[in-house]
């Protein structure tokens, strides 16, 4: 697997395929394959991708360590940049087609509705993190700085579940949302299971 | 399924109806799917012939009506209503049916029948999503006595001059216009005339979110997002959101119901 991940062109097909759900929101726009009301295919779809992303940037280093896959580590940086890609779009997507581009409009949601303020919390963090994430930043900050920033992402996943969780609630439809907790907290509960056990090994 | 112009006050709203392709493909049917374009897909399962309806209750005449006796009972009409769905978006659909008051003056109700309840088919062998816990099941609704006898209350038996597609409730459902869409059940298998209010599917699962009446109520927003304003389906992309209009727009023929009342207690 370490060489498949090492291959020269697996970023790239990656990348390629990463993109392909936005190609599908072009090319619906304008073919009209995006259903009746494409306006919500398109920001429910976003926002589903950003999520989604954001599970596989949190599943890196839990496959990396529990499979020897030590090559995945130099996939964490792009993973966790289409997150925040799909955020902007989501972000995009609601403020221009749901919003009209009006900011007093979108403000007003924000104060009026605590899921959207959630969203837009998550969107900072990812924000935050995307606008810190080049190498060169990094070595600017000092890597103990850095990866105290870069925890915040952990804070970022359960936010993005709440907003996801408190959209579905009104029509109590969960299914999906119960799916992406369980990853959610199945890869943070690893992360706490792994400390607790390091620290356990520490006082040993 | 043809129709005449309607002569009901209101039945007929100055607008654009919605293409047929996206009243036909974007629907709330839960007892199939909670994805709105699933219903169209996976409703073909679902059989409308044979079909009966047992009006129960507080009636004089308690009876099972099968499909043809309930479609022969009073003179197809058309009707042009909005639809404002209570997630925020909107159609305007053209109707088939009569006003559900032919049905209730047939079984005559008796005088201390208060309150309508509607009860929707629930069979796991016909419809997928009812192995879903979303909603308890069956799903139900109801409508005070003066709500159902409105003449804008139609039992609806098609759209657009034809039978009405599975997915939109085949073979006879209730359309309430001033109320929000999901007031409105769909492939009706009971109508049951009670002295007390009943208790919807909608107001069991989420009493805080969802009240009884459920009128269409710019001011009133659903704890989680605002009603003042609705997309319009089947204008594209880049549609704008339009006002959302008291009573969807039958304020002047319906708003006399609920005179007196608190529209926000009463939500």
């Amino acid at each position: 697997m370490n060489k498949v991940l090492m291959h020269p062109l697996a970023k790239p097909v990656f990348f390629v395929l990463a993109l392909v759900p936005l190609a599908l929101w072009v090319y619906g726009a304008f073919a009209d394959t995006l259903g009746a009301n494409p306006a919500e295919a398109i920001i429910w779809g976003s926002g589903e991708w950003t999520i989604r992303f954001l599970m596989m940037a949190l599943a890196v280093t839990p496959l990396r360590v529990t499979t020897g896959w030590i090559a995945l580590a130099r996939w964490r940086r792009m993973i966790g940049l289409f997150s925040f890609f799909y955020g902007l779009i989501h972000l995009l997507s609601y403020s221009w087609l749901d919003q009209s581009l009006d900011v007093s409009a979108i403000i007003a949601d924000i104060g009026r509705r605590p899921f959207i303020l959630v969203g837009m919390l998550t969107f900072t963090i990812l924000l935050v993190l995307a606008i810190t994430s080049p190498r060169a930043v990094v070595r600017a900050m000092g890597g103990a700085r850095w990866q105290a920033l870069h925890r915040t992402v952990y804070a970022a996943g359960l936010l993005a579940l709440l907003h996801f969780f408190w959209m579905r609630a009104g029509k109590n439809n969960f299914a999906e949302v119960e799916l992406y907790a369980v990853i959610i907290f199945g890869l943070l509960g690893w992360r706490v299971w792994r400390s607790w056990k390091r620290r356990r090994a520490a006082m040993a | 399924l043809p129709g005449a112009d309607s002569k009901v006050p209101g039945a007929r709203v100055d607008a654009k109806p919605t293409p047929y392709k996206d009243v036909s493909t974007y629907n709330n049917y839960y007892e199939f799917s909670t994805d709105k374009s699933q219903p169209a897909r996976l409703a073909g399962t679902l059989k409308t012939e044979p079909w009966t309806v047992s009006i129960e209750g507080l009636v004089k005449k308690p009876m099972k009506m099968g499909i043809d006796e309930l479609l022969k009972l009073a003179p197809m009409e058309e009707r042009i209503y909005r639809l404002r769905c209570v997630e925020a978006w909107s159609m305007v659909v053209p109707w088939v049916g009569y006003s559900l008051s032919s049905l209730i003056d047939h079984v005559q109700p008796l005088g201390s029948a208060k309150y309508i309840e509607f009860v929707t088919l629930a069979d796991k062998a016909q419809m997928p999503g009812l192995s879903s816990g979303v909603l308890e099941w069956p799903y139900r609704e109801g409508l005070r006595m003066d709500e159902a006898r409105h003449p804008l209350t139609l039992l609806t038996f098609g759209l657009y001059g034809e039978v009405l597609p599975k997915q939109n409730g085949a073979p006879l459902r209730v359309i309430v216009p001033w109320k929000y869409g999901f007031k409105s059940a769909k492939s009706l298998v009971a109508i049951r005339f009670l002295e007390a209010m009943p208790t919807s599917s909608w107001m069991r699962s989420a009493p805080s979110e969802y009240g009884f009446y459920a009128n269409v109520n710019p001011q009133v927003d659903h704890p989680r997002w605002s009603q003042s304003s609705e997309r319009p389906i089947g204008g594209g992309l880049f549609a704008k959101r339009q006002a959302t209009q008291m009573f969807n727009g039958y304020g002047p023929q319906v708003a006399s119901l609920y005179a007196g009342m608190d529209l926000r207690h009463y939500f």
